[in-house]
């Protein structure tokens, strides 16, 4: 009892440190960071979309890390940081489809174009869309870990044929301005608010996931109760049978 | 049994079990025409506009119907319960997993074979002079969607909705084996035609990458 209220004292302490650094992430990037010479305030939003796609990339990282883990070991604690994974990562690859269109439209004079970083990011935001909706569908726990872990592998393995066929194509996305070659880099002020906003979505994303899988964990440690109880339901039913 | 003979085996028990109804090959083919046909409804395309949107339109449809016909694949195996004498077979589960590739590949082909002439007429497309580039391409693009498909339909045999899953599993995967295997088709269309090599590549290194992924995984796909 102790062990758990310590814990969760911990995880509040964490959630308002995160609370208390994303406002001053926010605060930074509309206040503290300089004005953008050409794109003036619209840039700003700069300072959440890039991180949010920094976050989203790590998340579906660490699905495909912790699918290959769950083939090889198949320890459902694998398969819990999979399906937290994917969510995360979707919620932050949302952020990013919703925020990019934003800054495009003034600056780009479009909403949407089919150049190979958005087409490739709108792709992958399906995938994991996709590998949600396969669990959502697959009853039996075991089975539903394994077949999703293989679709994750397949999913990731063609997130590198997805950009290079765009790529083929053509490209319209800034480079990356942080160190791209010759005439980009950052104003340091900038690249300043951009690591204090990359920390506060970092650490959004971490709890995130911290409740994600321990609320997964839960589902499985219920699942299995039920069962065992279902189970001697089952039995005890039987026995009365046997005596009558 | 070596793994090659295995397939063999099981290909000829595959084929005979659809050449018996044939139900697979019918559907796929009217599903694939029926899509060309609606396209022309809804563009209404000029000569030099077929040139241009065909291929894509082309393999759009054979997507659409491989989709839909690699679903039996696997759930065919279901409702007898007859993946469980497979698997009790003295046969590796990629030697099944092959056997059921090899056969969705020759049925795939079967319906191009019907359907590329009749897309040539109908859309007044000229295919004389490259027929055999047409076909390389065709047999990389076939072999990236059944490798995938077939993967995937033994996923969504397990999964509820599986006839609406399949499709949602498959289609995101393929979109770079779309842009390849439409960009290498409308070379061919071109005006003088010339083979683009840099996309046939793609469509073979997209078809080495998922075989490999599905020989490494094949043993947790088959599992009980």
């Amino acid at each position: 009892m102790k062990d758990t209220r310590s814990s969760m004292s911990g995880q509040l302490a964490g959630a308002v440190l995160v609370c208390a650094l994303l406002f001053f992430a926010g605060y930074a990037a509309l206040f503290i960071a300089p004005d953008e010479r050409t794109m003036h305030e619209i840039q700003r939003i700069f300072y959440f979309h890039l991180p949010s796609w920094i976050t989203s990339f790590s998340a579906f990282f660490v699905v495909f890390l912790a699918n290959v883990a769950y083939i090889i070991t198949r320890k459902p604690k694998w398969d819990w940081l999979g399906v937290a994974g994917a969510e995360v990562g979707v919620v932050c690859c949302t952020i990013g489809l919703i925020t990019g269109p934003i800054w495009a439209h003034p600056v780009w004079g479009v909403w949407w174009t089919w150049d190979a970083r958005l087409t490739t990011t709108f792709i992958l935001w399906l995938l994991y869309i996709t590998y949600l909706l396969l669990r959502g569908l697959l009853e039996d726990p075991e089975r539903r870990a394994s077949l999703s872990a293989i679709f994750g592998i397949f999913a990731f393995l063609d997130v590198p044929l997805v950009y290079m066929s765009n790529r083929l194509w053509r490209t319209q996305h800034p480079q990356p301005v942080i160190a791209g070659g010759q005439g980009s880099g950052l104003d340091p002020v900038m690249s300043k608010v951009l690591a204090i906003c990359i920390f506060a979505v970092y650490g959004v994303m971490i709890i995130l996931y911290h409740q994600r899988y321990a609320l997964e964990r839960l589902r499985h440690e219920y699942e299995e109760l039920r069962f065992e109880v279902e189970s001697r339901a089952a039995d005890a039913a039987s026995m009365g049978k046997g005596n009558r | 049994m070596s793994t090659a003979r295995a397939a063999g085996i099981l290909l000829a028990k595959e084929l005979r079990l659809e050449f018996r109804t044939r139900e697979l090959l019918t559907t796929t083919v009217i599903f694939a025409l029926v899509v060309v046909v609606l396209f022309s409804y809804a563009f209404d395309p000029t000569a030099a506009e077929s040139r241009r949107y065909g291929p894509g339109l082309l393999w759009i449809a054979f997507l659409f119907a491989g989709s839909l016909m690699l679903n039996p694949s696997f759930a065919r195996e279901q409702s007898n319960d007859t993946l469980d004498a497979l698997r009790m077979a003295p046969v590796s589960s990629f030697a099944i997993l092959l056997g059921k590739m090899l056969a969705n590949f020759i049925y795939m082909s079967l319906a191009e074979i019907v359907l590329v002439p009749v897309f040539a007429v109908l859309y007044n497309i000229s295919l004389a002079g490259v027929v055999g580039r047409l076909i390389l391409v065709l047999i990389l693009g076939t072999l990236g969607l059944v490798i995938t498909g077939t993967v995937f339909s033994a996923v969504s045999a397990h999964a509820r909705m599986r006839e609406l899953l399949l499709p949602l599993l498959l289609l995101p995967i393929l979109a770079p084996l779309l842009i390849a295997a439409v960009e290498a088709t409308a070379s061919l269309l071109a005006d003088p035609p010339e083979l683009d090599r840099t996309w046939v590549a793609f469509l073979a290194g997209f078809d080495t990458v998922f075989l490999t992924a599905s020989w490494l995984l094949c043993d947790y796909l088959v599992e009980e």
